[in-house]
């Protein structure tokens, strides 16, 4: 089958950047969406052209490197998958597929689909990790977890940093990325202690890195390739107000 | 090359506490003058730079990805072992030791393996304190599930996402550290050499891969966490950008590689479906423990497998191994599919594939104890191929996973050059010439948050800290080096683009030198790879300028290492004129076709010394010896 693809293509964050137009790419269905990008850039390369940067890695939707948005959708029309995992089955012969980069003030375009996400660590190193010494740790089964607890934790956790949350909202928040890592260590009793600290620490370095605020569009969870929910924001809200409340 | 190995003598029980009483300290004052570079950012190279930095050290980290949680340790699905005996079976250290000891063939230090053992514990301790969330049973307590190539349960696992879980544990104690100043993370970073100063390695050039820019970082030691090169073989289920360039650069430096020929094949992927792709998908060995493997017992029966009657099919694992059925070792797994395969019994029309069913799994224990424990990993494969296996067998295959060899180290963890240090999938040391399944997560993580910190600090105690110059003749002489090496990749200017090239090698490595080997192939290797490396760089197409963001430059200076590299890997595996774990000769085996060891002639790790550009590298030898596990014909019957 045949396919013809608009693939955004900028230089630098500095750069205006525009279309490039590549009609007529021949695909299988059984390839995967990066596995079709691979093919256009070895034609390119076989005629010395600069090739068109994206980022990937465990190409199993795991490593949360990939990512574009694809027809308007980020990381495609796959319900729950990344980018990787899309696969030229869900199109058809003929079909013009639009490719741009994730678009968020907070997210700079590096290069065509390439984007900085560091954002998402410095979040991160602000309080979603809990303190704990290396060679410190009690028995691991001395504090008994229940499994519900355990499992709801464990679906938080699940996120794995992609950025489709921030490209979905019409506001960009990375509410949905930073209430994940709140609600998996607060809901466990591990996190406990650093429990405040650490969601007014996140929220105030998510907002100084530049997303916006969260308005409750939802768009977040349906872009969602783990299909993390925002009943983990109401979470956070939750842990927030009574963090701020304690603070004063 | 003189290989000493540092294990202490005495009574194993007792050899790492022994040792640890016995190496030197760092004046917990004096820490903050050392710094240590770490390259590499997953399991081993994450919990290393989190643990030194709360030691104390300085730390500058690197890695190629743009963040340190992406590292390939992340897909790690199944779990990681710990002899913790929380199910009562019976488990303890000895039993970890002595089964991943016999996994590995006999070809593993028994030091090594008996530490790691005694260290899981602890593994699991430190991981469930930093809040990795575990699967758990109703009362609270921890679950386990069991594995391949044991007879108890001592996974530890996170749903199929267990990888993830752990390096997200390591990775947020990397970034707090991060955060405190104490670790500098420089991601999208390339290492392309070792710099050494007067024999001791003490920095490294890197290329910036978003500005091509060149730079020079000294420190008081170097550790290399730049994980295996299973990518040699093109397709594996490794990432895209996992590749050998970091250990081989340090190979060249004076590092010697051990053992290039242990590499394992993972029984449980997706088969290959078509000439575009890219990567081979992995479908965890959990999977095993519910799902039953199975071909028709009918050459060339394509129905459909809902129409070929139990009569006709063939279990042939549970046949051929009675007492441990579908969770034999990996190597055995993999080659019983290949063996079926080649007596055609394939379930894949014109490839090649064999059936995992869960049909028994869902009749006993209901659709959703089965979705519950491996959802995710049915809809990752319902999502590369269309199909559900709640209503149809999956369709699997072996393909390249891990790499047992890699640089050779001592207990310390140091190579063969002082004060450069390798852990976790980059060297060599503890699972011989097969891993067995939750084996790599526990390896990683124990090199990097209780065994090279401390070995660590014996070196660093012996040098004078604070070493940072990098305007010496050395640092001048090797960055000349690197930039050669890349303005020659980039003046080919041929026309076959770096993926093409790098695809062909794969083919040639894993058609003479994957699952089976033979002398002859392995010598047809030893012609092909050559003519490849010759059309390399002749034809080889590199657009664009190294002062600038160049994804076909990184490319191509990955598969050129691949390329050289490949020649050591199989020049290992014929020199090894023996069957062992993952490396099968056809040459050698049993009458139960299963691996024939030669004791007598080739227990021992081989050390591979580089001698120069275009010689033959020298063989050394470390001899092994067994004296708590005797060693024996594996048997998993």
């Amino acid at each position: 089958m045949k396919v013809n693809l608009r693939i955004w293509r900028q230089n630098g964050p500095g750069d205006k950047g525009s279309f490039q137009e590549f009609p007529n790419v021949e695909v299988t269905p059984a390839m995967s969406f990066l596995e079709m990008l691979d093919v256009v850039n070895v034609s390119l390369e076989a005629e010395s052209k600069s090739v068109v940067a994206f980022d990937s890695d465990c190409r199993e939707g795991i490593c949360g490197m990939c990512g574009a948005v694809v027809n308007g959708i980020p990381h495609g029309m796959g319900q729950r998958s990344t980018l990787c995992q899309l696969h030229m089955r869900s199109f058809n012969d003929g079909d013009t597929i639009t490719i741009e980069p994730f678009r968020a003030k907070a997210f700079p375009v590096i290069k065509d689909l390439m984007v900085d996400r560091s954002a998402f660590d410095r979040i991160i190193g602000a309080g979603g990790f809990v303190t704990a010494r290396v060679g410190s740790a009690p028995d691991a089964n001395a504090m008994p977890i229940g499994k519900d607890v355990a499992d709801e934790a464990m679906d938080a956790a699940t996120c794995i940093g992609c950025g489709a949350c921030v490209a979905a909202c019409p506001n960009a928040s990375a509410m949905l990325f930073t209430s994940a890592k709140v609600s998996h260590l607060n809901m466990l009793p591990q996190g406990g202690a650093q429990k405040d600290a650490r969601v007014l620490d996140m929220i105030a370095q998510h907002d100084e890195e530049g997303f916006g605020a969260c308005r409750n569009y939802s768009e977040c969870e349906a872009a969602c390739p783990k299909g993390i929910g925002v009943n983990f924001i109401a979470k956070l809200n939750r842990d927030l107000r009574t963090a701020a409340m304690r603070a004063r | 090359m003189k290989l000493d190995s540092k294990v202490p003598g005495g009574p194993i029980e007792t050899a790492w506490d022994r040792h640890r009483q016995s190496i030197r300290l760092v004046n917990p004052a004096n820490k903050r003058k050392y710094k240590v570079i770490v390259v590499g950012t997953g399991l081993a190279g994450a919990s290393a730079s989190a643990t030194l930095a709360q030691l104390g050290y300085n730390v500058e980290a690197f890695c190629f990805q743009d963040s340190a949680r992406r590292a390939h340790s992340i897909a790690a699905q199944g779990g990681i072992n710990a002899a913790k005996n929380y199910q009562n079976d019976g488990d303890s250290v000895w039993r970890l030791f002595y089964d991943t000891v016999k996994g590995g063939d006999f070809r593993a230090r028994e030091a090594n393996v008996y530490r790691l053992a005694q260290v899981s514990v602890n593994i699991i301790d430190q991981c469930v304190a930093q809040g990795v969330p575990f699967a758990r049973e109703y009362g609270g307590m921890l679950a386990n599930r069991s594995f391949g190539g044991a007879l108890v349960s001592r996974t530890f696992y996170a749903k199929g996402q267990t990888g993830q879980q752990l390096l997200l544990g390591a990775y947020q104690a990397l970034q707090e550290q991060v955060a405190a100043g104490k670790v500098k993370l420089n991601t999208r970073s390339e290492m392309l050499d070792i710099v050494k100063i007067d024999g001791k390695a003490k920095g490294i050039i890197v290329r910036n891969l978003l500005t091509g820019e060149i730079t020079r970082h000294a420190a008081d030691a170097v550790v290399l966490a730049s994980g295996g090169y299973g990518n040699v073989f093109y397709l594996s289920t490794n990432a895209k950008g996992c590749n050998v360039t970091a250990t081989w650069r340090a190979y060249k430096r004076g590092a010697a590689f051990a053992n290039p020929c242990f590499t394992q094949i993972h029984p449980t992927c997706l088969p290959v479906h078509g000439t575009h792709q890219s990567k081979l998908t992995l479908m965890s060995e959990s999977l095993r423990n519910d799902g039953r493997v199975w071909v028709p017992k009918k050459k060339g029966d394509f129905r459909a497998p809902s129409q070929i009657p139990e009569d006709e099919r063939d279990y042939y694992l549970e046949r051929m191994y009675p007492t441990f059925g579908n969770l034999v070792p990996r190597d055995v797994a993999s080659r019983a599919a290949k063996k079926m395969i080649d007596a055609g019994h394939t379930v894949v029309e014109g490839g090649q594939g064999v059936y995992l069913d869960f049909a028994d799994a869902i009749q006993r224990l209901g659709a959703d104890a089965v979705m519950d424990r491996y959802g995710n990993l049915f809809e990752m494969y319902e999502r590369i191929t269309g199909d559900h296996p709640l209503k149809t067998p999956m369709k699997i295959y072996p393909a390249s996973h891990y790499t047992m060899g890699g640089l050779w180290v001592d207990y310390n963890l140091m190579t063969t050059v002082p004060g450069l240090y390798a852990i976790g999938e980059a060297n060599f040391s503890d699972h011989g010439a097969n891993r067995l399944g939750a084996s790599a997560l526990m390896q990683g993580l124990a090199d990097g948050y209780f065994v090279l910190p401390y070995t660590i600090g014996d070196f660093l105690a012996g040098e004078t800290a604070g070493f940072r110059d990098t305007n010496t003749p050395e640092f001048d002489q090797i960055e000349g080096e690197v930039r050669g090496r890349l303005d020659a990749l980039l003046s080919v200017g041929g026309n076959t683009p770096a993926e093409t090239l790098h695809r062909e090698l794969g083919k040639v490595v894993w058609d003479r030198s994957g699952m089976a080997r033979t002398e002859e192939g392995l010598k047809e290797a030893l012609e092909l790879i050559p003519e490849i490396k010759e059309r390399f760089w002749k034809e080889v197409s590199v657009p664009g300028t190294g002062a600038e963001l160049n994804m076909s430059l990184e490319k191509a200076g990955r598969v050129a290492d691949f390329i050289e590299f490949s020649e050591v890997l199989v020049r290992d595996a014929l020199t090894r004129d023996e069957s062992c774990g993952a490396h099968f000769r056809l040459e050698h085996v049993t009458e139960e076709g299963e691996a024939k060891r030669d004791d007598e002639n080739f227990c021992h790790g081989a050390v591979w010394e580089y001698t120069g550009e275009g010689n033959v590298p020298t063989r050394h030898i470390e001899p092994l010896e067994f004296n708590y596990v005797k060693p024996s014909q594996r048997s998993y019957k």
